[in-house]
């Protein structure tokens, strides 16, 4: 009898079931668990309090990112500094003390390998196609990009699988999001994921895994590929995925923890039998049309409120839902913005290239490409971070940072930076910041921060002219090639 | 954990939408190695308002919130969870919620009780003067007027709220199951346990 045709989500999920409760929910094996300072210490203090231990640590790697400040971590010996803030060295020291409590591999701040854990994640090879990944952290999304079934889950979630290696799931919905035609001049994944929110709604996917589908995101490196799966949690789903192929099997080959000769080939022979099978069917289904994306942005405090870059403020009252009409009101209260005001007349005073949306080497030459041989204007600061220390030191490598710093920007030690307001690279409340980031909530970036979430192109346009810009605008040394 | 079967008392009739775990418990909040003490950060930003609605002394101390759809959006903190049970939450009554937040609030005694809009609505009218229950036993919400409002709730997580049930621990007794599952892994997928260790926290692996 011919099997039913499966979703790559089915396919993943019914490989990873230890268990199966009469009531539908499974106990689901968990094959990969990375782990930063800020959602483990309660995790790790309650398996001590219980007596318990971690259950499989060779399943697990720590690294810390979000309360690291992104100024220069090591003296002239390679030893760590000290944090000024004593919280966040206290939560760091936590994450050093349990890891080797607990026979966890960690990545200390001074390994050039460090970063942010949704960006080493795939670059060491430990995120793999077909895996059950987890973190605690909602942007674990970002591994479906490699064919990965990756979400973030609570401090007693990470507890539990530290324990025992599993979690306790429901079956999601599935929703395909299929984005088709090719991308015009300009345009690049973080447009496409913000028109993808703004479509479906910042609770769009709840419920759901998305998986992206279409000739757009299979012509997507790896690098594009994690933007669009990172911000699924934006439209509210649980995970984002996006089937592998000779693409993620090209990127993955030859990093340090991915399988090795014969299990290689085994492994990419499994693989290969992930994608969707045709004719299988998912919940819902959403299209998107490439040609229709712009260079996008958001306007407000939630990540569907996205506008194209030649577009105006909303007007709240032109919204049919009354609340959100209300939402609207606050949130253009919030940010200081009027309705009708061309979004390409909005100064900024802060640029932020970084985050685990948009910080790996694509990013950085990207938004080096319209910063080469301009200046960032006149009273504003913009910051670049690399979102790892290889990251980093590759753009080193290809002089990255001195366009950068000839042309005025900062640029800096990896880590979540200005992402969110953990560390001291904040912005400061009433001014307007152009991010590469992924949340615009009201005090993401700072008590009283005005958040536009675009494109590192986008938001290196931004810092040279000083407003909101259509890169399209600007001559750039890789648009003109 | 403590068992919860009911939750009764003042609600914070509040209602709005997309309360996201930022506005929850702001990210400053969250440079903590504990779980304790977190209710004062809790609603931080609401809070800086005027006649917000959790400094209003009528609804002081209330065991429910009454908030829109989408409550809990965003972040996976688990410290959005810890910040209301510390500020006395048991239960928050919404049209829906983000699935991480729903599972942090479960494990940590807060029931997340599933509404229409409509009665949503009128419990935010009714909750402004009355106090309400929510009745896991009865799996039902109710007004000291006739109303009464059925909400459906995972029946694994229903009985470990019920009785105050460890997750953990329920699953290590599960040890075998586990055990076997790890077996045909490591003939099926050996690549999954055999990965490469790190030999020093400090390797520049490349
Ligand atoms: S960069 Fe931002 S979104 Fe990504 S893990 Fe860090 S704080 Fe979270």
């Amino acid at each position: 009898m011919a099997q039913r045709p499966q979703t790559l989500y089915e396919k993943i999920w019914a490989a990873h079931v230890v268990e199966r409760r009469p009531d539908g929910t499974c106990l689901i094996y968990i094959d990969r668990h990375l782990v930063h300072e800020v959602t483990s210490p309660q995790a790790f203090e309650g398996l001590r309090a219980a007596g318990r231990k971690v259950r499989r640590p060779e399943l697990t790697l720590a690294v810390p990112d979000h309360n690291l400040p992104t100024t220069p971590r090591k003296d002239a010996n390679g030893n760590l500094l000290p944090i000024a803030d004593p919280e966040s060295a206290q939560q760091l020291d936590a994450l050093r003390r349990n890891t080797a409590e607990f026979g966890v591999d960690y990545i200390d701040a001074t390994a050039a390998a460090q970063g942010i854990v949704h960006v080493v994640g795939p670059e060491q090879g430990f995120t793999l196609p077909g895996t059950t990944l987890v973190c605690g952290d909602s942007h674990t999304s970002a591994h479906g990009a490699l064919g990965a079934l990756a979400f973030g889950i609570g401090t007693s979630e990470v507890e539990h699988v530290l324990a025992t290696q599993t979690l306790l799931l429901s079956p999601s919905k599935t929703m395909e999001v299929r984005v088709d035609g090719v991308l015009g001049h300009g345009v690049s994944a973080k447009d496409v994921v913000l028109a993808i929110i703004g479509k479906i709604g910042a609770a769009g996917g709840t419920g759901h895994v998305i998986e992206f589908t279409g000739s757009v995101i299979r012509n997507l490196s790896i690098e594009g590929r994690l933007t669009i799966a990172n911000m699924s949690i934006e439209g509210g789903a649980r995970a984002g995925l996006i089937a592998p192929d000779e693409t993620t099997f090209a990127y993955l080959k030859g990093r340090p923890m991915v399988p090795k000769g014969a299990d290689w080939d085994k492994a990419v022979a499994w693989w290969r039998t992930l994608p969707t099978d045709p004719g299988a069917v998912y919940d819902k289904v959403v299209t998107l049309d490439a040609a229709d994306i712009a260079p996008n942005l958001t306007w407000g405090t939630s990540p569907e409120d996205v506008v194209p870059i030649t577009g105006v403020v909303p007007d709240p009252d032109s919204f049919a839902d009354p609340s959100k009409r209300e939402a609207a009101r606050k949130s253009l209260d919030y940010m200081g913005l009027t309705p009708g005001t061309a979004m390409q007349d909005v100064p900024i005073q802060h640029v932020f290239i970084g985050s685990c949306t948009n910080s790996r080497i694509e990013d950085l030459r990207a938004a080096a490409a319209v910063a080469r041989d301009r200046k960032v204007a006149d009273g504003v600061r913009a910051l670049v971070v690399p979102g790892s220390g290889l990251v980093k030191r590759q753009a080193e490598e290809e002089g990255l940072d001195r366009i950068f710093v000839q042309a005025g920007f900062e640029w800096r030690e990896p880590g979540c930076s200005m992402c969110l307001a953990m560390n001291p690279d904040k912005v400061p409340a009433g001014e307007r910041c152009a991010s590469t980031s992924n949340r615009n909530f009201v005090g993401r970036q700072g008590p009283g921060a005005r958040t536009h979430l675009l494109s590192p192109a986008m938001a290196a346009a931004a810092a040279v002219t000083g407003r909101l810009f259509d890169v399209r605008e600007l001559k750039s040394h890789d648009f003109d090639r | 954990m403590n068992p919860v079967t009911t939750v009764s008392g003042t609600a914070y009739p509040w209602g709005a939408k997309n309360i996201d775990t930022d506005v929850i418990i702001p990210a400053h909040w969250l440079k903590t190695i504990t779980r304790a003490g977190l209710g004062r950060g809790a609603f931080e930003t609401v809070r800086a308002q005027p006649d917000n609605i959790f400094d209003d002394p009528r609804y002081a101390g209330a065991p429910i919130l009454i908030a829109g759809d989408n409550f809990g959006c965003g972040s996976s903190r688990e410290h959005a969870a810890w910040a209301l049970a510390d500020m006395g939450i048991q239960a928050v009554i919404a049209p829906s919620f983000s699935d991480i937040f729903s599972g942090n609030a479960f494990k940590n005694g807060i029931v997340p009780v599933v509404l229409p809009q409509d009665a949503v609505d009128r419990l935010v009218e009714v909750a402004k003067d009355q106090p309400i229950t929510v009745d896991l036993e009865t799996m039902t919400v109710t007004t000291p007027f006739q109303d009464r409002f059925a909400f459906e709730l995972d029946p694994f997580r229903r009985e470990c709220l019920m009785k105050g049930l460890d997750e953990v621990g329920l699953t290590l007794a599960r040890d075998e199951a586990i055990g076997s599952f790890e077996g045909q892994m490591a003939e099926g997928r050996p690549w999954i346990a055999g990965r490469q260790r790190l030999d020093a926290p400090t390797a520049g692996t490349a």
